[in-house]
């Protein structure tokens, strides 16, 4: 009996492990065609054309590029943990999909603390940009990584209050449970300050513009990856295009109703697509702002932080808890 | 003779955190390189971590994930940001700092030894895999139902930790301007 059920757990997990892999991929590489898209129309240019239709297996020849460069190791560098950081940006990431709620019953593990497990996990995202920046031994890379510190630093705080705030509605921090709740009513329309703080907090969790002040092209060359190539370079870029879709999947569970159509309706269409359209359509959005605004200074994107979003969001998981106490 | 096989990962599991745990705290504490010493600190707290998932409470492992290799070892970080360079040779310690350093430790470490030996151990076997007794409801009614007090205190200290980061930076800024 035990056998049976061993081997299907190792099986399971196994299988699970390679779709990941294989999703986070080919996500990675859409994702990164549909930026370089996006910024073009949004620019009045078509983007890349000439690899497959409308360019679409660009990225994939970009890919293949990128796995056969020299990894290249600058001198001075420190050995050991220039080639850890690009290894321990990827490790949280995966993680991530273990929860993350796709439909009723295509979820991985539905843990009862799985809201935690993603956030506490993507910590490690910012100690591995640190490490990478560290170790380059190049002043911009430093410069980048201390940026990301501080940012990740003041934006983590308002994010995770954001989401406090959901919590307490739900009374639990499990993902199945709380997508459930929102089975007529979605949270962004109960907590649209949350909400919006999420979305704008989770922007800058990702690194992305206008936040993109850590890898700020025309003052820090690339950042904190300024020094790698090959695919070290590439496992940063992956690792950011995956923690992107997360940060939007997790948006999508806990803000737009995951797996559940606009108040309830569901047009016969499985959760499945719903909760991938809502995923894909915030990550279009997130691209939209970056192509749109410009990037914030360095003052601006702390003062913004400390001084209205973490108020706001205090505030807010204030009355939440007021409301939920009365009601 | 399967759940011997398992018991054997269990095992090894274990002791492979252990190490973990116990090679990251000696990262933390031999290198020279200040950066190395944080994340060995960071390596050591995931493998506490770990430890309280044996216990059976995912629900503190995680927030040990969160609160101190995300909170505490970024602080630190910044610490070392505000220091001196790591190329500039630091100057020798003062022997009297030394000398407070190791008393201190010494002082702790009597004290850990002495909780530890004294402590009636029982073991764990019974108790693992309650999950509900460990559970977020559980631990929540517990900070403030019997460990109210320390829990008040323990915000206490981090209010004049606040007041006293506040004080030293408007005190340094005062005599730079």
């Amino acid at each position: 009996m035990s056998e049976g059920l061993l081997g299907s757990e190792w099986f399971r997990l196994i299988l699970g492990l390679l779709i990941v892999l294989a999703f986070s991929q080919l996500n990675a590489l859409f994702l990164v065609w549909l930026e370089r898209k996006v910024a073009g129309h949004l620019q009045l240019r078509p983007g890349p054309m000439e690899v497959g239709p409308h360019g679409l297996l660009q990225t994939i020849a970009d890919g293949v590029k990128l796995v056969g460069k020299e990894l290249i190791l600058p001198f001075k560098a420190d050995r050991k943990l220039f080639f850890l950081a690009p290894v321990m940006v990827f490790m949280p990431v995966l993680v991530g999909f273990l929860v993350l709620p796709f439909s009723r019953g295509l979820i991985i593990r539905d843990m009862n603390v799985g809201v935690l497990l993603v956030f506490a996990f993507s910590t490690i995202t910012v100690l591995a940009i640190l490490t990478g920046g560290w170790a380059s031994n190049n002043k911009y890379a430093l410069l980048g990584a201390v940026r990301s510190v501080a940012q990740n630093v003041a934006y983590e705080i308002p994010l995770l209050l954001a989401v406090l705030s959901v919590v307490l509605v739900v009374h639990s921090l499990s993902f199945a449970k709380i997508v459930e709740y929102q089975k007529t009513v979605w949270f962004i329309f109960l907590q649209p300050l949350a909400g919006l703080i999420y979305l704008i907090a989770a922007t800058a969790e990702t690194n992305r513009a206008p936040f993109d002040i850590p890898e700020a092209e025309s003052e820090l060359v690339a950042g904190f990856h300024t020094e790698y190539s090959g695919m070290g370079f590439g496992l940063f870029f992956l690792a950011e295009y995956t923690n992107m879709f997360i940060v939007c999947a997790v948006a999508t569970s806990l803000f737009f109703g995951g797996w559940n159509g606009l108040f309830g309706i569901s047009l016969g269409i499985p959760g499945v697509f719903w909760f991938l359209l809502k995923t894909y359509f915030l990550i279009f959005v997130i691209m939209w702002v970056r192509w749109t605004f410009p990037r914030v200074r360095f003052d601006q994107l702390m003062n913004f932080s400390w001084k209205v979003m973490i108020p706001l969001s205090l505030a807010n998981i204030v009355i939440t808890a007021i409301v939920v106490k009365i009601i | 003779m399967e759940n011997s096989g398992l018991n054997f990962i269990l095992q090894a599991a274990f002791w492979g955190t252990v190490a973990l745990t116990v090679a990251g705290a000696a990262i933390a504490i031999f290198p020279k390189n200040i950066l190395y010493n944080v994340l060995g600190l960071a390596l050591a707290l995931t493998g506490i971590a770990g430890f309280y998932l044996f216990l059976g409470s995912l629900f503190v492992a995680l927030m040990q994930l969160l609160i101190y290799v995300g909170a505490i070892c970024i602080a630190i970080v910044f610490a070392i940001m505000l220091s001196r360079p790591l190329h500039i040779e630091a100057p020798a310690r003062p022997t009297g700092k030394v000398l407070l350093g190791i008393l201190a430790s010494v002082v702790f470490f009597v004290g850990a030894v002495g909780v530890a030996l004294k402590t009636k151990w029982t073991p764990a076997a019974g108790h693992v895999y309650k999950a509900s007794q460990w559970s977020v409801e559980h631990v929540g009614d517990a900070l403030l139902t019997r460990y109210e007090l320390v829990f008040e205190v323990i915000s206490l200290v981090l209010l004049v930790a606040i007041i006293g980061a506040v004080i030293t930076a408007g005190f340094s800024r005062r005599i730079s301007s």
